[in-house]
């Protein structure tokens, strides 16, 4: 179903971006010293940590032969929304999170490298302002590549929504990145992972019924959002190491 | 791309809620100008020129107008006037007009999309530039006002870039605002008002009358005549507290010092009186309410005051004549709660039509306007143009009503045509009932095929081919947009036949999200006014390639079924199809092929079986409970050049209207049941509600008077006691009896099946389970929906988004329920304006019968025109009898259902509301009853006249005598 009023007549979204624009998107890594790989990342007003511990010896009950168990945890700290959260992970929802977060980093980690061993992967939300999953599986990305952990490619996430013809724009048009006010609007949301160097899927979850007529548009967009993620998660990732080194090289010099 | 910067907010939802939200702002806007040499325009989009003509002496050269909120909201009528152009709208004000009138911001958003006028919206708020962010304390107008003076001085600054100084456009900021005013002048921008603009404006006559008298309404404290409103902070607490309650304002229409306003927590309406209960509210508008202690109360007066004739100034009168006539009556029963208006939440102001008061003093300025709605009061507007509009039917905008004067002000919008005139009085009744009725533009003419449009051969072969079927269509005579045509032949099977019913497969060329689409679901229906039909789809298709005529090949979407002989539907199958009708017939020459024996063509057998089944499906319908309702239907027979009316007759029934009738019905159930079945979410369906038992009250009452108990417990109960209701030689009796009945009914609405539980789904009148509209895609945008939901679920078209959206159909729903009950009016209102004309030069004696009774007047009905209206009763010579609704003087009762005989004419002393006069002929009252002229024959025809005008000065006596009574007792 696509919203009403979320675009103007001039073909601007209500917090002044245009439909095929993502957030600002801001990270930095290694936040965190005692983890193995840590990453810090914000969209827009949506802030989350990520924490990766591992690979390392797995405990007994999730051993497995085949390659790396991937555990993931999705919290949501209990100041992050307008009105304060009780529990800040186990509910119903988290627990969801927590699911589709595995299955996204699973997609991208060379799995079967580490057999016998587990990757734990913690992500907290600060500050949630929509597209909280998005910004946590980008967050984690960067942590698990923080951590030297091989991946296929780096997994991206984009949400993407439908807005109806409304007064004076040409049509219904697909919006990238959607935030909490478009969210809230009634909208769908379309939550793509993507692996977009190698055009994988690994997740796809939609939040309302949409017309079939709408769905590639839909997901072109959401998919084109990944791709331009990927950009930001690469240089950001190419920087850190630019820094990185150096810092290292005045350490054993 | 730049980014960045965050506000605040806060917002209350129970708690106090801090929300933070994005704000980004950007260096990719344009300005829009053709002038300026530093935005990356392309070509197509400047849209102010770069050296704009001017057209206001105040400044005489070049320059851009940027606009305030409230001009816009205010003088949205100059606007639209093709005077001013270049004009900058800013996104400011844009947010603001649309938060606090979306008709207007509707408005200006057409202002603005078409390209002659040259209008630009700059998104102010996004761009890096101009934003400006609230100051701690700072209210969020005076905020606004800050950020239209620093757009408008940007544009200043940022034209004069890379111009050569002088040769660039000016800046001026037109604003009502004094504070603002100054404020601007202080920073050097260029600030005018919008009086003193418009007042310079060379060489267009007439914009002057639009400007909007706006005057805020609590400010003209001197001369008050009304107290003033509470603000709505004031409201808003007393709503919340219990002392004040909210409801919509609903002006009398007999009497203009009155009115009623629904509230919740009261079982009756609230009663409010006088100009200072009404306090300036206007029919319509959401008002606050302040309700009186119990002792106060009074009871609802039933005397009818119009306001006078002359411009008796800006005075209160006439209150007391009101209110002393009504005294608290012993009744407990009769008072009802009584409040007064303290506050308007919301003004419900619409454009009204009528007519200027002839002035006084010629060549005066100031003049008053009638409007036609009797219950929205006079306005006070200004205009040099009087001469030319006297004559003339006008539209006028309320614009405010301040304390000090009597009526409110409001501007001239446009003329009609001249007062009597068909097509004036005709648009009249379209604007009125809010009809849109412009003519179809060029986007939407667009989306038609060619005019020699012919079925392609592939679309053949995409369909079930039956043009060598003999299917022929039967309609009144005249009709047009012939949208269903019928068939029906035996099968190899002894005793079953096929039966089919094919719709017109409008569809097929009103593809949706067309602009022909979105037009015709914005006119929902067809509107038939007796000299003129109002088109949903352009005419090439609703006469000619949708029009199922006869020897034409057509598209059509079937409906047949497989019946026996006992009318059991043994199948029933949906197709699209091709048909060629072999003969499009009136009722009158179907019903004669059914009757002539001689004919045996297979035509003629065809309309046999259906007329043979149609029988029977009938008779099982109303078994099961159906209700056959009346009303009175009336025809006009039109001179054919002048279009006046020349006779009315009410219309006759015939066999095959109902066997049509039958069929139409059976093919809505059955696609019904279909869509139901596919679509259990998004299915447009029609349901009817039972009436509640409340609205049966007073016609058990006058049945029961004349000796008839109905059981209206189930409508199955209803139509076996209506059916028994016969009075032996007065056969108009039980048609009455219907007409009554269908009076105490609910109206039938379309819903979406998403949004009510199965059991609310049930048609009441049809006493079937589930209903739908599908046999008139033509003239009803409901059963255009219905066939793309049915295509979709035969898998003869896709389905697209919106026909599956839930909101959307629910969205859908309101606007045909909306449009289609105004349809209705707007065609009863037709009637009403011809029958008027017809009786301009006559006067008839007829036959008639009593409808309801009165307190002071008696409902009847003339059964030969289908003419309804008030007969009135002096109440001196008449007694009102409240138990058992009757009227009687001396040895005359007259009650519900009892038949008279009265004398027609046309009374049009009020050009405005001209009415019929009902006078009674029969049964004689002495000093009442009109005596036909052949029983008196030596009175001369003077005494007649003489006679009505005493009638007429009794009545106003009566009146007058009832308020001097409760005068006297007062004192």
């Amino acid at each position: 179903m696509p919203a009403t009023d979320l675009l103007s007549s001039q073909g601007l979204r209500l917090d002044g971006r245009r439909p095929n624009e993502l957030r600002r998107i801001r990270c930095r890594l290694g936040v965190f010293t005692q983890p193995d790989g840590s990453a810090y990342l914000e969209q827009g007003n949506t802030k989350v940590l990520a924490a990766v511990y591992g690979p390392h010896q797995a405990s007994k009950s999730k051993l497995s032969t085949e390659g790396v168990v991937v555990n993931c945890q999705y919290s949501m700290a209990t100041f992050s929304t307008g009105e304060r959260k009780n529990r800040p992970r186990g509910d119903r929802k988290s627990q969801e999170m927590s699911m589709h977060l595995r299955q996204a980093l699973t997609a991208a980690i060379k799995t079967e490298l580490y057999p016998r061993s587990q990757i734990d992967i913690y992500v907290e939300v600060l500050q949630a302002d929509g597209g909280a999953y998005c910004a946590c599986v980008n967050a984690a990305t960067l942590a698990l590549t923080e951590a030297g952990v091989p991946l296929r490619a780096y997994v991206c996430a984009s949400s993407a929504s439908m807005a109806a013809a409304g007064a004076g724009s040409a049509g219904p048009e697909p919006l990238l990145d959607v935030g909490h006010v478009e969210e809230a609007a009634g909208g769908v949301v379309l939550t793509v992972a993507a692996l977009p160097t190698t055009g994988h899927i690994a997740l796809l979850e939609m939040s309302h019924r949409l017309h079939m007529d709408y769905f590639d548009i839909v997901l072109s967009r959401a998919m084109q959002g990944c791709r331009d993620i990927e950009v930001i998660l690469d240089r950001a990732v190419r920087d850190h190491l630019a820094e990185g080194w150096t810092k290292q090289d005045v350490m054993t010099i | 791309m730049w980014t960045t910067k965050t506000f605040l907010t806060k917002t209350k939802r129970g708690n106090i809620l801090k929300i933070v939200r994005e704000h980004y702002l950007r260096d990719d806007l344009l300005c829009g100008s053709a002038a300026c040499n530093v935005c990356p325009h392309k070509d197509d989009e400047y849209v102010l020129d770069p050296k704009p003509e001017s057209i206001c002496a105040l400044f005489d050269y070049p320059h851009y107008l940027v606009l305030d909120t409230n001009v816009v909201l205010h003088q949205i009528d100059v606007l639209e006037e093709d005077a001013l152009t270049n004009v900058i709208i800013l996104q400011t004000v844009l947010e603001e007009v649309k938060h606090q009138n979306t008709a207007i911001f509707q408005r200006i958003l057409d202002v603005i999309g078409n390209k002659k006028r040259k209008f630009y919206s700059f998104v102010n708020e996004h761009h890096k530039d101009t934003y400006v962010e609230r100051n701690p304390g700072e209210k969020q107008n005076d905020r606004n006002d800050r950020a239209i003076r620093k757009a408008a001085s940007w544009y200043e600054t940022h034209l004069s870039i890379n111009n050569v100084k002088g040769q660039h456009p000016k800046i001026v900021l037109i604003t009502d605002d004094e504070k603002n005013r100054k404020m601007a002048q202080e920073e050097g921008i260029t600030c005018c008002s919008v009086k003193d603009y418009v007042e310079n404006v060379n060489g267009f006559v007439g914009l002057v009358d639009k400007l909007s008298k706006n005057v805020i309404p609590e400010s003209c404290s001197k001369d008050a005549l009304y107290p003033a409103h509470l603000t709505p902070a004031e409201i808003h607490s007393g709503i919340r507290n219990g002392k004040l309650h909210q409801g919509t304002f609903h002006a009398s229409r007999d009497n203009f010092l009155e009115g009623t306003a629904t509230v919740n927590g009261y079982e009756k309406s609230i009663l409010l009186q006088g100009h200072i209960g009404i306090n300036r509210a206007v029919d319509g508008d959401l008002v606050a309410i302040e309700v009186f202690p119990e002792e106060e109360w009074r009871k609802p007066s039933d005397i009818v005051l119009e306001d006078k004739a002359d411009d008796p100034g800006d005075l209160l009168e006439e209150e007391s004549v009101l209110l002393n006539a009504v005294k608290p009556a012993d009744n407990k029963n009769e008072i009802t709660p009584t409040g007064k208006v303290v506050g308007i939440i919301r003004r419900k102001w619409r454009q009204y039509c009528g007519i200027l008061l002839p002035s006084k003093f010629p060549g005066a300025t100031r003049h008053l306007f009638t409007p036609a709605e009797k219950r929205i009061p006079r306005v006070r507007i200004e205009t040099r143009q009087s001469d030319m509009l006297a004559s003339q039917r006008i539209l006028v905008a309320l614009d405010s009503w301040p304390r000090n004067s009597r009526y409110p002000l409001g501007h001239f919008v446009r003329a009609l045509g001249p007062i009597g005139d068909k097509d004036a009085e005709n648009e009249v009744i379209l604007l009125e009932h809010d009809v849109p009725h412009a003519r179809f533009s060029e986007a939407v003419l667009a989306c038609l095929p060619p005019n020699d449009w012919t079925i392609p051969p592939e679309e053949i072969k995409k369909r079930v081919d039956l043009r060598s079927i003999c299917i022929c269509s039967v309609d009144p005579p005249g009709c047009t947009d012939i949208d269903d045509a019928l068939h029906a032949r035996p099968t190899a099977t002894a005793g079953v036949y096929e039966v089919g019913v094919h719709i017109a497969d409008v569809t097929h060329f009103v593809r949706p999200a067309t602009a022909l689409d979105k037009e015709a679901a914005s006119r929902s229906t067809t509107v038939y006014l007796v000299d003129k039909r109002i088109d949903m789809v352009p005419d090439l298709l609703s006469s000619n390639l949708c029009s199922l005529r006869g020897g034409e090949e057509r598209l059509a979407f079937s409906c047949v079924w497989e019946i026996d002989e006992n009318a059991n539907i043994l199948s029933t199958k949906f197709h699209k199809s091709v048909i060629k009708s072999a003969a499009a017939m009136t009722y009158e020459e179907a019903q004669i092929a059914i009757d002539d024996s001689s004919r045996n063509d297979e035509i003629a057998r065809s309309l046999r079986t259906l007329n043979k089944l149609a029988k029977k499906l009938k008779k099982k319908r109303l078994d099961n409970g159906a209700l056959l309702l009346a009303s009175p239907e009336i025809r006009f027979q039109v001179d054919s050049e002048t279009h006046e009316p020349l006779e009315v007759q009410a219309k006759k029934i015939m066999d095959t209207n109902s066997m049509v009738e039958e069929f139409m019905l059976l093919a809505n159930v059955s696609v019904a049941q279909r869509l139901a079945e596919d679509f259990p979410q998004c299915a447009l369906l029609r349901r009817h509600p039972s009436p509640p038992p409340a609205n049966f009250e007073h016609f058990l009452l006058a049945a029961r008077q004349q000796g008839f108990e109905i059981d209206v417990s189930t409508n199955k109960s209803f139509s076996k006691s209506l059916d028994e209701a016969v009075i032996p030689g007065r056969p108009y009796f039980n048609i009455l009896l219907r007409i009554m009945a269908t009076r105490c009914m609910m109206q039938a609405v379309y819903f979406s099946s998403g949004n009510h539980t199965q059991e609310e789904y049930y048609h009441y009148g049809l006493a079937c389970p589930i209903y739908t509209h599908f046999t008139s895609p033509i003239r009803r945008y409901a059963d255009v929906l219905v066939h793309r939901l049915l295509a979709a679920s035969i898998g003869a078209d896709v389905t697209h988004a919106e026909l599956l959206d839930v909101r959307y159909a629910a969205a859908l729903c309101d606007n045909l329920n909306y449009r289609h009950r105004q349809a209705q009016y707007a065609g009863r209102a037709s009637v009403a304006l011809n029958t008027h004309i017809l009786f301009k030069y006559r006067v008839e004696i007829e036959s008639a019968v009593v409808l309801a009774v009165k307190r002071n007047a008696l409902q009847v009905l003339i059964p030969k025109y289908g003419l309804e209206g008030p007969l009135y009763l002096p109440s001196d010579m008449f007694t009102y009898n409240e138990e058992n609704h009757m009227q009687i003087c001396g040895d005359v009762t007259l009650k519900t259902f009892d038949e008279l005989t009265v004398r027609l004419s046309l009374d049009s002393t009020n050009l405005q509301h001209r009415k019929l006069v009902f006078q009674l002929v029969k049964p004689f009252v002495p000093g009442f009853s009109y005596v036909p002229e052949e029983q008196k024959e030596k009175k001369p025809e003077q005494m007649e006249v003489d006679k009505e005008q005493e009638n007429l000065k009794k009545r106003k006596d009566t009146a007058q005598s009832k308020g001097s009574k409760k005068k006297s007792k007062k004192k």
